[in-house]
């Protein structure tokens, strides 16, 4: 029976102001940095300069005799030297993996790695000690372009490895029956005068995800269990994975993450810190906190996207696409993150997009460099493949002389053919493309800014206007178990909930998905409101504490409402049904008989019931029950989803570009998502907000620059240039719903819709806006510079490009400008 | 050892500082002052915003003894009798954050601007909060928010006059 409340208040689709705000607005809520316990010991880690060098000697004399410090500690004098952070995701059999070490012992492999650490009675002290530290370096070659990385007798970044390449993932639509061969189809092609062959290659620059919290963890070993305080998305993975990685039996930790400062993906690690806290609180007894600056930060946590990709389209001269050969490099980074490996696969499914492709391959080779180690980032996977194919799509709109829409129009699944089976073997259960895209076209004027597009172009003016358009899809909700089992993925995609009906008719809500200012607390209030009947306000939703939530794999790939929300709906159900079965009892009457809406159980054609909260106190006290049950309404429930979900959405933006400076102003961007049946839809409006602003971030001013000894040079927020306020206009959103077939509320997830759809359509406006002007590429970020490089080459002008290591003037940790050392005036 | 007196969210304290403490260390972890929070090392980010002497500074670039003899704001001190301030209010109400992290120094940042243009127009809000970065909202809710809490702070409107208006100052 479904346990809707009295349609004027329901819950569902309201615009909740968010429960989560008054602690934050206040200043009250205290993230991890604000633990303190006493005793605590500051850990500080000392890195290395160099990306790639051997280890020679290391001096603690001067930092042990430094204020303060307590120990300074090598890995050897940790007796770590054997340990190895996990990854999880081991793509191939026969993939490649190095050890990723707590500290490196014998070399460095990316510029930033920790070396030893520094353990003092203030943070203050622990870092002024780190700087004595002297540690002797043989400098080795590094290791900094995939492709010269898999030559033969390149430097190796593992030498014991043999090989730099870490693994190499394929997906044959033609081999695995899910579509026909595309060698035959770009044969076939080839061969005949009415079909294109297309080749184009992308780059996906290195990306930071920069959230606003730098990482920290406390560590207290004092009581019976260890209990870790840390800045992570996903506590229960971090448990899990501290047994997996030091042997502390999994039922003595306990993993809390309070709030937490953001995190895209780039908190999902495990991290070294993380590990040699515990180790050091086990050493000296006592709670022991890390907490990085965002140099560290920037240096040393995982970076996203960094991928080459050879993207070759196979279409008739009438615009029907044919196939689409997918060729990427994947960096890596020195090591393999908790799931980094995968990354590059989470897109292999996404590059057909909302296409009728009839052939599909995809080859992903992953490659060791000596940067950073990349990993999640928001959308993982997924904005790499719907970048490849919206910037193709307009290249093949382009050589075939057809409109960019109507092109895609020609292409993508029609309303009335959903389900439909995609030539990767993924069933999208329903969307609208065309519903979402008349409505992004409506409101954009599509039709009003081609036609000021024509006259600028005709005028000449210096002020060029581009267009540009992301069709998109995405697979959200990672994920169905089995489906992560057939790729080999270490974990399962379910999610737990349980809920706890209090005595005085309160309800306690417990869900493994921990938030980090998505807003789970506020729309897991409504949904278990409506469920249950019970107020918004009496609904307390309680996460991030294995303690309190001992089950759960946490928030990541837009899965917290899509898989979390469902389970806490089937937590819900079963609540209802005991309850149902005492109100019958109190009631005398069959449980055939009893009616649940609104919060109250009444009997069928009477005026006879019992609330909720009635029935919960009925239990509690336990005087009077069915002999049958246990006196307890609570429940629990574990969801595994059955198929993905896939939002979609049209996403149109317009850019104004000065020709003679090269500077690009988003000067409208107008999107229309379809994610499903909206729970809240203040929040959706504040995650697409969010998400439009790190893709836009992509496609206009972000990009992690390593010089040619593998430093990386953005190592501060001087010079890692995330938007400001000043950098973004007003984006006009809105959603349309095709409700989600495959779950009981009809949602999607919207997490990372935002940031996958808005880089193509970016991208695609600049070189819009360009294109008749003889520009064919423009590499992000599209910097004032590069447009106006682009802009010169293509009128045969010599242009050259400021080195990426010239930082700016009093950029960096010494205020030292590199090229003007001696500050001379210029 | 350097001694700093300082007025903090109304209370007096006198402390022992080392020279090279910073006013965000001081208020953190002298005072528990833990609301005031730390971003970035290069004075980017704005999360550690406070006022000092009723302008907006990021605490991060001010030492703490700079700010002996003086009357320090911060987002723990701008509720009154448990009434919000009004910019609190909008950014709960517009829905101006998510991780909350870059919240308390982007609504310190929002009360000066207030203070210098009591009703900025959009453009005017952007360029007034350039220096607070936040990751999760695309600022676009929180331009909304500084310009909602301008109406309320209009003299003259329902909510104007039971706050409380010392930390508005700001100004030139």
């Amino acid at each position: 029976m479904t346990t809707t409340a009295d349609p004027t208040t329901l819950e569902f689709g309201k615009a909740r102001t968010r429960k989560e705000d008054a602690r934050l607005i206040t200043g009250r809520t205290k993230f991890t940095d604000a633990i303190n316990l006493h005793g605590m010991l500051h850990l500080h880690v000392v890195r290395s300069p160099l990306a790639h060098a051997t280890i020679t000697g290391v001096d603690k004399t001067a930092a042990e005799a430094s204020p303060g410090v307590i120990g300074v500690y090598t890995a050897a004098d940790l007796g770590v030297e054997g340990v190895g952070l996990p990854c999880a995701w081991p793509i191939t059999p026969d993939m490649k993996s190095p050890q990723r070490p707590l500290l490196a012992h014998t070399t460095v492999h990316f510029a930033g790695e920790g070396v030893a650490v520094v353990l003092a009675r203030s943070a203050a002290e622990a870092r002024d000690a780190a700087d004595l530290v002297e540690v002797d370096y043989e400098p080795l070659e590094p290791v900094l372009n995939m492709e010269d990385a898999l030559k033969e007798g390149a430097t190796l970044v593992h030498p014991d490895l043999g090989t730099n390449e870490n693994a190499t993932w394929v997906f044959d639509s033609g081999a695995a029956g899910t579509g026909s061969s595309i060698d035959e189809a770009i044969s076939a092609a080839e061969a005949d005068a009415d079909s294109i062959v297309l080749k184009r290659r992308f780059i996906q620059q290195r990306l930071i995800p920069a959230f606003m919290e730098p990482r920290a963890c406390v560590v207290d070993p004092t009581g019976e269990q260890i209990t870790v305080w840390a800045a992570t998305q996903v506590p229960h993975i971090l448990r899990t994975m501290t047994t997996v990685t030091l042997g502390v039996p999994e039922s003595k930790l306990r993993v809390i993450a309070p709030d937490v400062g953001g995190g895209f993906g780039g908190k999902i690690g495990v991290l070294p810190e993380e590990m040699l806290c515990v180790a050091l609180a086990q050493k000296t007894g006592k709670p022991i906190k890390w907490n990085e600056t965002r140099s560290e930060s920037l240096l040393a946590a995982h970076h996203g996207r960094d991928q080459i990709q050879d993207i070759t389209i196979t279409a008739k001269r009438d615009g029907t696409v044919t196939g689409l050969d997918v060729h990427l490099l994947a960096d890596m980074g020195a090591y393999l993150g908790l799931v980094g490996p995968g990354v590059p696969i989470l897109g292999a499914f996404m590059f057909n997009s909302i296409y009728k492709f009839p052939a599909l391959k995809f080859t992903c080779t992953n490659v060791f460099t000596t940067k950073t180690l990349t990993d999640a980032y928001r959308g993982a996977g997924r904005p790499e493949a719907t970048f490849a194919i919206e910037r193709i799509m307009d290249e093949l709109a382009v050589e075939l002389g057809i409109e960019p829409m109507e092109l895609r129009k020609k292409n993508w699944i029609t309303h009335e053919e959903f389900p439909f089976t995609t030539v990767v073997g993924l069933t999208y259960d329903s969307g609208n493309y065309e519903q979402a895209t008349a409505q992004a076209m409506e409101a954009f004027d599509y039709a009003g800014l081609r036609r000021e597009q024509e006259e600028r172009r005709a005028s000449g003016d210096k002020v060029q206007l581009g267009i540009g358009i992301s069709t998109f899809t995405e697979m959200c909700g990672l994920a169905p178990s089995r489906v992560l089992g057939s790729l080999s993925y270490g974990a399962g995609g379910w999610e737990a909930a349980s809920i706890r009906m209090l005595a005085t008719g309160k309800v306690e809500v417990i869900t493994g998905a921990s938030a980090h200012g998505q807003g789970h607390e506020t729309a897991f209030s409504q949904i278990v409101a409506d469920q249950l009947g019970v107020p918004f306000e009496d609904v307390e939703v309680l996460h991030g504490d294995t303690q309190i939530s001992p089950k759960g794999l946490d928030t990541y790939g837009s899965r917290s409402l899509v898989v979390g929300g469902i389970a806490i709906v089937k937590a819900a159900e079963k609540v209802v049904a005991k309850a149902k079965k005492i109100a019958a009892h109190l009631l005398e009457a069959s449980e055939d008989d009893i009616e649940f809406s609104g919060g109250t159980f009444t009997v069928k054609g009477t005026d006879k019931g019992k609330a909720i909260q009635e029935i919960a106190f009925a239990a509690f006290m336990a005087h009077d029950y069915p002999e049958d049950m246990e006196p307890n309404l609570d429940a629990d429930a574990v969801y595994d989803p059955e198929n993905f979900s896939y939002p979609h959405g049209t996403h149109l933006a317009a850019v104004e570009i000065d020709t003679e400076t090269g500077r690009v102003n988003l000067r409208k961007y107008v999107c229309v998502d379809d994610i499903g049946t909206v729970v809240n839809p203040l929040i959706v409006e504040g995650q697409v907000h969010g998400g439009l602003a790190q893709g836009i971030a992509q496609a206009l001013f972000e990009e992690a620059n390593y010089d040619d000894q593998g430093t990386l040079v953005n190592g501060t927020f001087v010079d890692y240039t995330l938007p400001s306020a000043a950098d973004l206009p007003s984006f006009d959103t809105s959603t349309v719903s095709t409700p989600a077939t495959s779950n009981p509320l009809g949602v999607k997830g919207v997490g990372e819709a935002g940031t996958i759809a808005s880089t193509p359509a970016i991208v695609n406006s600049v070189i819009d806006a360009l294109r008749h002007l003889g520009v064919t590429n423009v590499e992000m970020p599209c910097t004032s510079q590069r447009v106006w490089r682009a802009i010169q080459e293509a009128k045969g002008n010599t242009t050259q490009e400021t080195p990426i290591d010239t930082h700016s003037p009093g950029a960096g940790l010494g205020s030292i400008d590199p090229n003007n050392p001696q500050g001379e005036v210029q | 050892m350097a001694q700093v007196r300082v007025t903090v969210d109304g209370v007096n304290y006198a402390d022992d500082v080392e020279p090279r403490t910073l006013l965000v260390h001081y208020l953190r972890e002298r005072l528990g002052k833990t609301g005031t929070l730390v971003g970035c090392d290069t004075s980017n980010c704005g999360a550690c915003t406070v006022h000092l002497n009723g302008q907006s500074v990021k605490s991060c670039s001010v030492l703490a003894v700079q700010a002996d003899g003086a009357e320090v704001t911060t987002i723990e001190g701008i509720a009154c009798d448990g009434k919000l301030h009004p910019v609190q209010e909008a950014f709960n109400e517009k829905h101006a954050l998510q991780c909350g992290y870059c919240t308390p120094g982007m609504i310190m940042q929002a009360i000066d601007l207030l203070g210098d243009n009591p009703d900025p127009d959009e453009q005017e809000v952007r360029e007034g909060i350039e220096g607070n970065l936040c990751r999760c909202t695309g600022y676009q809710n929180i331009v909304r928010a500084v310009q909602s809490a301008a109406q309320k702070m209009k003299p003259g409107s329902p909510a104007q006059t039971d706050t409380p208006v010392s930390v508005a100052g700001g100004g030139n």
